[in-house]
């Protein structure tokens, strides 16, 4: 295995070791009756003879799906990986490499919440070492499951939320503008099992204009201006 | 200032819906049989004319990209014509741009007509608009856009009553910044690793499956329709000669009020940062570096960047470039080493790992970061590492290595005193714990 320190390159991502016991809980993997839905239509946006285009969208349906039997994030065992090779008629080493090369194909199992944290330069700048320390202080640890099975720590690269940094993506959602207190909020409410409201949690922000008055587009905040009789 | 009126993206902040009756409102599909019934030569000059250039960062000219395409589709082995393809590259990810994110979540409508207007130009068959994997609610609103356009007939056979038929696919990346290189998105889009091809053949020629292929940006692509209907003359007015047209600015770091604002082209740094951000936090004596267009372009000590006009010939003459108009900027609470190295950890962590200079040098790279950052290293080192850049740099397939190799460079121009008195301080402590 290739390895760079404590901080492993993509390429060294690691795969769950097969066993016979993995086999037993997930040899007969295979789509319900909805993803069998989800997955034909997936497997038509690509032309004819091109079905391999679809194994990124259906590695991600398949990790849902494992997510909501296990209820967490999901993740992509190996039984689960050949399923989606056999439906696409593909080799199982074409699929393994694509699982292991992006980031956010599980290979390992997670929590409930998959808690990623983006520490690149722009959220470091808004304080995101501060979120981190947060999360150390309930316990997770960068890699890890804590022992409830609630929470799995990632530190990701910049995840695009920028100009409202900073900012932690929890499964689906994303949580921006955040303050140790405003964060520890969201993930109180998340272990009570309600759903924080997603988006900023800077009070008096709607998404990513200039907090307080508006410096543009006033207009557009109270009605759907058409700007085209002004042209 | 930019007035409100010629603003192209007007619902940027989401205080509206994205819907398309809301879009519709505010001038989206507008009669937009009449655009594509100029024909695609048409568009193309007229796209040329508006002076448009690419906004993913390379700044490429958008019109003279279309015009690669084939006006004959090239036959394949049996003699059959090939298909033509249009791929919109929303894999946005290059740290501090977050702009294309805006256009899909609050102004899809935007991009997805862009899509039949450039596709029909270009005489695509199809648009995939490939979308970063980490934007999935955005990408739950763009398929739902989609569906939309197809079902008002605006997409599909008989795209929007033009005639022309015209599909448009979302594909979600799944966390690979390489995917946004464009033989990387090609590779990925047909079900592979995202490494980067060779080139030539360039994709025009053979892309995806093969086939002619453009890839161009999302905010390229979401202003096509308006300077359609506004004309190539009103979108020049704004911008330098060069540097036309108006630009999704995103501002992060040390700045009042972080913001993503659409402006000028050419806007100086300081009235941009005034205007929309509320200066810079702790005042302008505060404001310590700036890395005008996201993190692959070099960094600008700030007393250099005040009058800067914010485009591609003005952030070049300051030794960067413009990128996305990623803003990242600055203040003297920064620890810039740092700040830099953090950078560097990121090409690692993405680079796809097909070229040795880039595989090795990232993590070599960001190793010897982390020690200037310390000041655990000789000031030799310093000479080393920027060697070292060099060998990265132009020396792998695709951009990524320059990427990684130009921020350091940036660093090491502007504040090697800095590195240089770290340097000197660790070895004195350790002196005197020796002592």
């Amino acid at each position: 295995m290739l390895s760079r320190g404590v901080h492993p390159l993509m390429a060294a991502r690691h795969l769950e070791p097969d066993t016979p016991e993995l086999r037993a809980r997930w040899g007969s993997f295979a789509w319900n009756a909805e993803n069998a839905e989800k997955a034909k239509e997936v497997l038509a946006r690509y032309p004819a003879g091109r079905q391999r285009s679809a194994v990124m969208p259906l590695l991600d349906l398949a990790q849902r799906q494992v997510g909501a039997e296990t209820n967490t994030q999901g993740w992509l065992p190996i039984p689960v990986m050949e399923y989606v090779a056999a439906y696409l008629d593909m080799p199982i080493i074409r699929v393994v490499e694509v699982a292991s090369f992006y980031t956010m194909y599980n290979l390992v199992p997670v929590g409930r919440y998959h808690v990623q944290v983006c520490g690149t330069t722009p959220c470091m700048l808004r304080g995101s070492d501060d979120i981190m320390s947060a999360c150390k202080k309930r316990g997770m640890h960068k890699g890890h499951t804590t022992d409830d099975g609630l929470w799995t720590l990632t530190e990701v690269e910049c995840m695009g939320n920028c100009a409202s940094a900073p900012m932690v993506q929890i499964n689906d959602d994303n949580y921006e503008d955040l303050t140790v207190e405003s964060f520890d909020k969201v993930l109180d409410a998340l272990a009570r099992g309600e759903t924080p409201k997603p988006g900023t949690q800077l009070p008096g922000r709607h998404t990513v204009e200039p907090v307080g008055e508006p410096t543009s587009l006033a207009a557009m905040v109270k009605e759907n201006h058409d700007y085209r009789g002004e042209w | 200032m930019l007035a409100d009126k010629d603003r192209i993206f007007t619902n940027l902040y989401g205080f509206q819906p994205w819907n398309l009756k809301a879009a519709q409102a505010r001038g989206d599909w507008d009669n937009t049989k009449d655009i594509l019934a100029k024909g695609p030569d048409a568009i193309i000059e007229e796209i040329k004319a508006s002076g448009l250039r690419g906004r993913g960062g390379a700044g490429f000219p958008t019109g003279m990209k279309w015009s690669f395409m084939p006006k004959e589709p090239p036959k394949d082995q049996n003699g059959n014509p090939k298909p033509s393809f249009l791929v919109i590259n929303a894999d946005e990810s290059e740290p501090g741009s977050c702009k294309d994110r805006e256009i899909i979540r609050h102004d899809p409508h935007k991009l997805i007509e862009g899509a039949l207007v450039a596709g029909f130009a270009m005489r695509a068959r199809a648009a995939y608009i490939y979308i970063r994997g980490e934007y999935i609610r955005e990408a739950e609103t763009l398929f739902a856009a989609v569906r939309e356009a197809y079902d008002a007939g605006l997409l599909g056979k008989n795209a929007a009553g033009s005639g022309y038929d015209f599909d448009v696919f979302v594909h979600r990346g799944a966390g690979a910044y390489i995917c946004g290189e464009e033989t990387a998105m090609i590779e990925s889009l047909e079900g592979k690793k995202g490494q980067p091809r060779l080139k030539p053949p360039f994709p025009a020629g053979a892309g995806l499956y093969g086939c002619p292929t453009t890839v161009n940006n999302v905010e390229s692509i979401a202003v096509a329709p308006t300077i359609m209907r506004r004309g190539a003359s009103w979108f020049s007015s704004f911008g330098r000669e060069n540097n036309k047209g108006t630009k999704l600015f995103q501002i992060s770091g040390h700045v009042e009020k972080p913001c993503v604002v659409e402006e000028s082209m050419s806007i100086p740094f300081r009235e941009l940062i005034e205007k929309h951000c509320g200066g810079i936090r702790g005042g302008w004596d505060n404001l310590l570096a700036v890395i005008p267009g996201g993190s692959s372009v070099p960094l600008v000590p700030g007393h250099m960047m005040m009058d800067v006009p914010m485009d591609f010939d003005g952030c070049k003459e300051v030794g960067s470039g413009l990128g996305t108009a990623a803003l990242i900027v600055m203040d003297k609470s920064t620890d810039i080493v740092r700040a830099i190295s953090r950078l560097s950890h990121f090409y690692m962590h993405e680079s796809c790992g097909q070229c040795t200079p880039c595989r090795e040098g990232t993590g070599w790279m960001y190793r010897v970061m982390e020690r200037l950052r310390t000041g655990d290293a000789e000031v030799e080192e310093i000479d080393m590492l920027q060697q070292v850049t060099k060998q990265v740099e132009g020396h792998t397939i695709c951009a990524l290595g320059d990427a990684a190799a130009w921020p350091i460079q940036g660093l090491i121009k502007h504040f090697r005193p800095e590195i240089e008195r770290r340097i000197t301080e660790h070895s004195a402590s350790m002196q005197e714990a020796a002592e």
